[in-house]
């Protein structure tokens, strides 16, 4: 007798959800504040960073100093439980082509370790075919989402100064950190460059937030991406599913890998089926809604590996769209130092684990070559040594004359040495560029008909190529960085140039991909109608950055929390109505 | 919740938050001897196999004797002893570097084969290996290697092991708890950010900034 089985449940939940990040995380949270009972799964362990955050630990805590290591892709003490590999889970690629694919499997999923980097979209981010007909515009516009962009600022916090500028709408904002000492030279270099520099946005709590009294306010130590044990910051886990879970209508399932959507003979989805990691046994869960909140990636694998009578293609696919339109941020970087910081006084300058300055997009891009924007995100300080520090001093520490005003020589070791990583500590800074990249059908992922995952789940497959336009816009993004750091008189290496694709991130690299279920007015072009609903089954929904039709240059998740509020505000309406 | 809570929440109990600025202060803390190996399990920070691979790391000797002997002179040639801070095996680098080559094995062949070149050189130049000869030798020997840009082209091999070493030894010290002491570092602590002091702006001339 086999010792696997399918258990089936006999409960019939209002909705399940699958995933438990910020859109998961978000429709958890209103759906069971609105009395539903919602049954959330989630691939990977609980995850409370009041308990398990690395937060306030030292260097020298970890064996390899915080270096990173395959299972921490960002350092030993960063909050992520997962990474670019997942041992038993593959993807793979197609026709040569790159795509890197970052999973966290946990409670909050990436929103445990992210950069808290929190921008609104901008009215023209949602009609890009109207901008230069690159891309198709979205169902909705800028202010149909507003609304939801202020909810999510009153309910989460987010800081911010208030700027007027025409493509990077203002929020309800607490105050921002205020910059670093290499920020201010940051500051001043960039504006010398024609390069505005505003007050950075993060979802960090400067101030107690209105109301709340399960967030504590900001202490500073910068280390936003260990999660933080006070719930300082937004983390899907701490500020939006473990709140969830208090109202006694979320029930939460950890370690439950989910395999497909379950359809009855009208072609509705039932429920879905899992796989338990803890006892590896199969499970079939009922719900009268379906929300898809596993990321675009998952979401998408998941509505292709749900084929049906009604579904030949995949679930919501009729359309033939699901994984197409896939797309990440651009990114290229850049960095160096400033000598006028040697020898600098030292106070405690960690700041938040979020940006406190960067540069928004207001260039017109019909004088540019390449169509839409990036913003700048920036840094530099005296942060925590970690492994790393003191690399390359070789390439430093000639450049600059000795204590004794005498010429020095590159490299060296004893005394002098020494006294040289004391001296340059504290004068770096970096700077990076993450940029809107055009949404292309030929850009996607699909099922690759080979290979399945440890649990027998047929894995994804990548064919995703960059082209000029992400190019040219990367060499603009060098250009862009030369002429700041020049301006702030800083010490720094030549330009990437076109053997690099002017340092521009492979795709995925960036961890922004979107686009996968897009949303649309048409079933015959979009997956999903405007309130992310699935045109071919109607109680089905997905709440991640899947249906982004076009990603602007701002990182995806205030839009992800804004639409994914939206969808079940719009379901607590549509149940009233008798429609779901 | 408020700032006490906040610091219950972080484990802190109810020390006060000056208390906790003097607590976290590195030369309050005992010798650099316990610092490097905390005991990692019970940790809820980390994931299933992370802990044991830690484990089976420590557990496992990359550098024989000799080569540690050699990394502990070259270490303590980088990073002496000085006014402010001891030297680089004081902060116990030659153990951090032992388990970084069997962490980020990419290390491994050139800090090997690096080691031996040395030797080699050394055997050839003074009939003995790098910890047998005479300070003033290792030093000689150090300077043909220590400087890349004026170093000889036959000792390339040299310099870019030297570098390495260099690297390994800097981040190693200064990640250690007398080395982020050395460095004056003062955050990972309860604080209140205000922005650049004042009289740091000034310096600068960035008050209007």
């Amino acid at each position: 007798m086999s010792d696997i089985q399918i258990k089936k449940s006999s409960t019939t939940y209002d909705a399940v959800i699958v995933g438990s990040g910020a859109g998961g995380g978000m429709a958890g949270y209103v759906l069971a504040n609105a009395g539903l009972k919602v049954l959330m799964l989630e691939a990977g362990p609980f995850f409370d960073p009041a308990k398990s955050s690395s937060q306030l630990k030292w260097p020298y805590e970890s064996a390899r100093r915080g270096a990173s290591t395959n299972t921490r892709n960002f350092g030993d003490f960063d909050g992520a439980f997962g990474g670019w590999d997942l041992e038993g889970e593959p993807y793979t690629t197609k026709d040569k082509t790159e795509f890197y694919w970052f999973r966290s499997r946990m409670l909050g999923g990436r929103t445990n370790h992210w950069g808290r980097i929190s921008l609104r979209m901008g009215p023209d981010d949602f009609r890009g075919h109207h901008i230069d007909g690159l891309t198709d515009d979205w169902p909705i516009t800028y202010d149909e989402v507003k609304p939801f962009y202020d909810k999510v600022d009153r309910m989460i916090g987010v800081y911010g100064t208030v700027e007027n500028l025409p493509n990077e709408p203002d929020g309800i904002f607490l105050p921002p950190p205020k910059p670093r000492l290499n920020e201010l030279f940051i500051k001043k270099g960039a504006e010398k460059a024609g390069v505005k520099v505003i007050a950075g946005r993060g979802s960090v709590l400067t101030e107690a937030l209105p109301g709340n009294k399960d967030r504590g306010a900001c202490f500073y130590c910068g280390q936003c991406n260990r999660s933080c044990k006070i719930y300082g910051d937004f983390s899907a886990s701490s500020c939006l599913v473990i709140p969830a879970l208090k109202t006694g209508n979320l029930k939460l399932i950890t370690n439950a890998m989910v395999r497909e959507v379950l359809t009855d003979h009208n072609g509705l989805a039932t429920g879905v089926s899992y796989i338990n990691k803890d006892d590896m046994q199969e499970y079939q869960v009922n719900a009268g809604i379906v929300i898809l909140g596993a990321s675009a990636g998952e979401s998408a694998r998941l509505l292709l590996n749900s084929k049906s009578a009604n579904h030949p293609g995949g679930l919501a696919n009729s359309s033939g769209v699901v994984g197409k339109y896939l797309h990440d941020s651009t990114g290229s970087s850049a960095g160096g130092w400033l000598p006028q910081l040697m020898d600098r006084k030292r106070y405690n300058e960690d700041g938040t684990g979020s940006i406190h300055i960067y540069a928004p997009w207001l260039k017109d891009n019909r004088k540019l070559d390449f169509p839409r924007g990036y913003h700048i995100e920036f840094g530099g300080g005296l942060g925590m040594p970690e492994y790393g520090f003191g690399f390359g001093i070789q390439d430093m520490n000639g450049a600059v004359p000795g204590r004794d005003g005498k010429p020095r020589e590159a490299g060296g070791f004893g005394a002098s040495l020494k006294d040289d990583y004391r001296r340059f500590y504290g004068t770096g800074f970096g700077m990076a560029g993450r940029g809107m990249a055009i949404a292309r059908a030929d850009n996607y992922c699909e099922i690759d008909p080979e290979v399945v995952d440890k649990f027998g789940i047929p894995v994804l497959r990548f064919h995703y190529k960059w082209n000029n336009d992400e190019i040219k816009q990367a060499k603009h993004m060098q250009e862009t960085f030369q002429s700041v750091m020049h301006e702030m008189g800083a010490v720094y290496g030549p330009m990437q140039g076109p053997e690099t694709n002017y340092g521009l991130e492979a795709p995925g690299r960036i961890i922004h991909e979107v686009g996968t279920v897009r949303m649309g007015d048409d079933p015959k072009t979009s997956a999903l109608n405007k309130w992310c609903q699935a045109h071919d089954c109607k109680n089905l929904f997905v709440v991640d950055a899947a249906p982004f039709v076009q990603q602007g240059d701002k990182n995806a998740t205030w839009t992800i929390l804004a639409l994914s509020m939206r969808t079940a505000e719009y379901i607590l309406d549509q149940r009233k109505k008798l429609n779901v | 919740m408020n700032r006490r809570d906040s610091l219950k929440a972080l484990g802190l109990g109810t020390i006060s938050a000056t208390m906790l600025l003097e607590a976290c202060k590195p030369n309050n803390k005992k010798l650099a001897e316990d610092t490097n190996d905390k005991p990692e399990t019970e940790d809820a920070s980390r994931q299933p196999g992370e802990i044991e691979r830690d484990k089976k790391l420590k557990a496992e000797k990359f550098f024989n004797e000799h080569e540690m002997a050699t990394i502990t002179v070259l270490a303590d040639i980088i990073i002496p002893k000085d006014t402010r801070s001891g030297s680089a095996s004081d902060a116990k680098v030659p153990e951090f570097i032992e388990f970084i080559v069997k962490d980020k094995t990419h290390n491994q062949v050139p800090m090997r084969g690096g080691l031996r070149w040395l030797d080699l050189q050394c055997l050839s130049r003074y009939g003995k290996t790098f910890v047998d000869i005479t300070e003033a030798q290792q030093l000689e020997m150090v300077k043909e290697i220590a400087y890349p840009k004026k170093a000889k082209p036959e000792m390339r091999q040299g310099v870019s092991f030297f570098n390495r070493m260099r690297d390994l030894t800097a981040t190693g010290f200064f990640t250690s708890k007398m080395g982020i002491e050395d460095l004056g570092y003062v955050g990972n602590t309860p604080n209140k950010w205000e922005g650049v002091p004042a009289d740091v702006l000034k310096q600068y001339g960035m008050e209007g900034v």
